[in-house]
């Protein structure tokens, strides 16, 4: 009997998982998926909005502006490289100007500081690749870059160490309520009691709110197509690029990733189902179209990926973090769309608050340790400092990854560490091994002998992303 | 740090035969750094036939024409980094690499770029759809089949006709699979007219040209996929659109220089070759820093490779021991017809023949090449057909290239 079990290992479940890792409780983070990360928290923007944006008044503006510096304190224990670069939100008309002034005062409501409007030649003097039909610009200083994944994983490895369970490929098919808490039961028959339940299913958290004959929300996925462009595009801009938004979301940005590269998107279209999250010929079209409205000079033959994530979006615009109505103890957190994972360290203290209003005692762990190894210390190291680093660690003298000069070292780290990689899109948002320019062409052979070793599994048995996704199919016979 | 009179990025077939002939020319103090565990680089890969015709009069694999080269570099001694991954080169020359022992710092007189090229990815073909397992670069399908002995795939779709691609069509056919088709967005293939013959035709799989794969099915691995022919845009035209079950889809659409060391050491490169910007002996706007093979413009044949880089050698040989010269230089430009000229300069007053590499920007009937240099003719060739997929060669004789003062331009000219 676990005190509380997490439904969903995106970066609303992990950081609430780590959250929870902080006081005396057994946790369970359950995902349906074979690694965490695996919905929308694996294909967003990355970005940590400034505040400007949400309603006043509705969770999302609360939870917006004191979750900035949460989220950047939480980045920082857990060595999850993050960028305050700032963002720019552009007006290309008399009539967007005055929505940029709109927002200004929007973000003076939400108590947002360092805001700022600038006309369009003082913006272009800080951000010179600028379109010159930007007419004004609101500056947002407190907003930065984030990696959406790397968060997730550092949180739900945070929170192992710390004692909580992670199980993956369990996919949640039913929920029963008794009188000390919930079954809960996979796919595969198997079952997870506990006392609490919180439902972090991103896109699914319709149908598992359902399970306990709740049915007061229903969630519209949207699918978003963004174009990631090689490193060396990656200076074209400085800050983070927005146009003013639209009914259908925030537009699409050009933006600097922490990772060095540059990254356009994403479009917004609703769509059947969470799984709907192929690209499309009109929606890449449309994000480089609309990028170069923003910044003319990016190169789009410098794309190294498409893809495309699905967001969670329900009718009233609005977070849902609440006790449901139907069950007692059971807690939906849900239409975690954007600024979902600017909020989610935010998420994770006012849902533990949640928790505790409804009977969850919490008692410190003193035990607890919230900071995390950094998996990419080598590249920080001078070459003096690697040299000996490599004399003590000799995997980390073998590169595997060329273009994003990963070794053998962290690769392995990346297998064993919590959560472990299981498989080669596992170890490339671990270590960024198969990232780069050549997408895995050359250290895909490598990753998978390295997994198949670690594991100790046949090779032809080592898959892309989990159960039936396998990259070969059988030995040649000789 | 160490020194060393020259240092060669690479042991493929352009970094192996650079050393070799640095050596043979007098500078013996010479090392390659390799990422790999064995010389060759992607020679090893290619277990077919075709390696050596021009270079060495006989047909070999490529693991034997690396092979070749391996003993050369054995017998003479020079001093081999394996699993060496060079991270960065200065424009004074000092290489950056590390490897399980540790960091490694080299001093060098002379630099020889040899990284050699990869594929172009499927992200950077912005192909719509799906992103499951069974999608290869035709190399890294060919180093899981060829090297490690794994089946990548039994129902294969192959987009893009450049020679990788052509020849694992027939590497998959020969291991049991079936090959569905060959698309290629161009209206004509880029490969090698040998390989088209060799690959496909031999083994009845259908080439379709101005045609690409639109849309690629699959949750989990690849299930399908949706080709269509395209207009002269290269856009699709959707009442073409057809559906291919496979599982496997190769990509073969193009090798791009990697270059990534280059351009960050700030040495002078080519829009046109994705490669560095050189001289006839292949020396890069950075004196003492040369390059050669597929690092500096995609190759058909290794035998070229070859070629190429005993010239890179010969050069940063003489660099070593001061008898390469300075010149004045004279600027070579590609006109009608000529996609890129190679070397992009070429030294006035060396009493040398001077050979140029070209390609042509698109498929030719019989074509006249002219060489000049304002009205003077410095050279002329007659081809039956000319493709952007074959490098042509044309030589400037050395009394030809006496007092010029014109660029040198290279046009053609369709014949009858």
């Amino acid at each position: 009997m676990y005190d509380v079990t997490i439904i969903g290992a995106g970066v609303v479940g992990g950081m609430l998982a780590r959250e929870l890792s902080k006081y005396r409780l057994s946790v369970c983070l359950l995902e349906r998926g074979n690694d965490v990360a695996c919905g929308a928290s694996k294909a967003n923007s990355g970005i940590v909005h400034g505040g400007y944006d949400p309603v006043p008044g509705t969770l999302k503006a609360k939870l917006n502006t004191v979750g900035v510096e949460k989220l950047f304190n939480t980045a920082e224990e857990l060595h999850v490289p993050y960028r305050r670069n700032g963002s720019l939100v552009c007006a290309f008309s008399e009539a967007e100007n005055e929505t940029v002034q709109k927002l200004y005062n929007r973000g003076q409501e939400n108590n947002i500081p360092n805001l700022k409007v600038l006309s369009g030649e003082e913006v272009r003097k800080i951000e010179p690749n600028l379109s010159e039909s930007v007419t004004s610009a609101l500056l947002v200083e407190n907003a930065g870059i984030i990696c959406p994944y790397e968060l997730t994983i550092a949180a739900v490895g945070n929170a192992m160490d710390n004692g909580a369970t992670l199980k993956t490929d369990f996919e949640v098919v039913g929920i029963e309520k008794n009188e000390n808490g919930f079954v809960i039961t996979s796919v595969d028959g198997e079952t997870v009691e506990s006392r609490f339940a919180v439902n972090c299913a991103g896109c699914y958290s319709d149908k598992i709110a359902q399970m306990i004959g709740d049915n007061s929300f229903e969630i519209i996925p949207r699918a978003g197509e963004y174009l990631l462009l090689d490193k060396n595009e990656g200076k074209r801009v400085s800050y983070t690029i927005f146009q003013v938004p639209t009914a259908d979301g925030k537009g699409i940005l050009v933006s600097p990733t922490v990772d060095g590269n540059l990254l356009t998107g994403p479009t917004a279209l609703a769509v059947e189902t969470p799984e709907n999250n192929e690209t499309t010929l009109d929606g890449l079209d449309t994000v480089r179209k609309l990028a170069l409205k923003s910044v003319p000079s990016v190169d789009f033959r410098q794309v190294i990926t498409g893809f495309s994530g699905v967001r969670s979006s329900e009718k009233n615009g609005d977070f849902i973090i609440e006790e449901s109505k139907a069950a007692k103890g059971f807690v939906n957190v849900a239409a975690i769309d954007s600024p979902g994972l600017t909020c989610s360290a935010a998420i994770a203290e006012y849902v533990t608050e949640l928790l505790e209003s409804i009977g969850l005692d919490l008692t410190l762990n003193p035990d607890f340790d919230g900071r995390r190894e950094n998996p990419h210390l080598f590249h920080t190291m001078t070459t003096e400092e690697k040299n000996e680093y490599i004399k003590a660690h000799p995997q980390y003298g073998r590169i595997i990854c060329r273009c994003e000069g990963v070794s053998e070292g962290e690769i392995r780290d990346a297998i064993r560490r919590n959560p472990p990689a299981h498989d080669i899109d596992g170890v490339k948002r671990r270590t960024r091994s198969g990232m780069g320019r050549c997408q895995g062409g050359f250290c895909a052979p490598y990753v998978m002998k390295l997994l198949s070793e670690e594991n100790n599994v046949p090779f032809e048995t080592v898959t892309k992303s989990g159960k039936n996704a396998e990259m070969v199919v059988g030995r040649i016979e000789p | 740090m160490t020194e060393h009179d020259i240092v060669v990025i690479g042991g493929g077939p352009a970094g192996m035969a650079a050393a070799v002939a640095a050596f043979d020319n007098g500078v013996t103090d010479v090392v390659i750094l390799d990422r790999d565990e064995h010389l060759g680089g992607i020679l090893n890969q290619c277990i077919h036939n075709g390696f050596g015709l021009h270079k060495l009069g006989r047909e070999l694999t490529g693991p034997e024409y690396a092979a070749v080269y391996a003993e050369k570099v054995a017998e003479r001694g020079i001093r081999v980094y394996d699993k060496t991954m060079v991270t960065a080169v200065s424009k004074d020359r000092i290489v950056t690499a590390q490897n399980k022992d540790g960091m490694l710092e080299i001093k060098a007189k002379a630099v020889i770029l040899a990284m050699g090229c990869r594929e172009r990815p499927r992200g950077a073909l912005s192909i719509p759809g799906a992103r499951p397992a069974g999608v290869y670069s035709a190399g890294t399908a060919q180093k899981l089949v060829n090297c490690m002995g794994y089946a990548v795939g039994k129902k294969v779709v192959i987009l893009g006709s450049g020679d990788i691609g052509l020849i694992m069509a027939r590497r998959m056919s020969l291991q049991g699979a079936k090959v569905e088709a060959v698309c290629e967005i161009m209206p004509y293939s880029g490969g090698l007219t040998r390989n088209i013959v060799q690959c496909l035709e031999d083994f009845g799989i259908p080439l379709y040209l101005s045609t690409t794969v639109a849309e690629i099915h699959g949750k989990k691995r690849v299930e399908g996929v949706t080709i269509a022919q395209v207009d002269e845009n290269r856009r699709v035209i959707e009442s073409t659109k057809r559906y291919i079950p496979c599982d496997t889809l190769l990509l073969s659409c193009g090798l791009i220089p990697e270059n990534e060391l280059t351009s960050s050491a700030g040495i002078a490169m080519s829009g046109i070759t994705s490669g560095a910007l050189v001289d006839e002996y292949r020396q890069t706007e950075t004196a003492g820093i040369f390059a050669c093979g597929n690092v500096l413009q995609v190759h058909d044949l290794v035998d070229y490779v070859s070629d190429e880089a005993e010239l890179a050698g010969i050069g940063a040989a003489r660099f070593v021991k001061g008898t390469l010269g300075t010149f004045e230089t004279i600027e070579t430009k590609p006109e009608n017809g000529v996609r890129y000229v190679l070397p992009q300069r070429v030294s006035l007053g060396r009493n040398e023949d001077v050979s140029l590499f070209l390609r042509v920007v698109k498929p030719f009937g019989k074509v006249r090449f002219t060489v000049k240099s304002g009205d003077t003719v410095l050279a002329n060739a007659v081809r039956l057909k000319a493709a952007p997929g074959e490098m042509e060669k044309l030589t400037v004789r050395a009394e030809k290239m006496q007092n010029i003062t014109e660029p040198i331009t290279v046009c053609l000219e369709e014949v009858q």
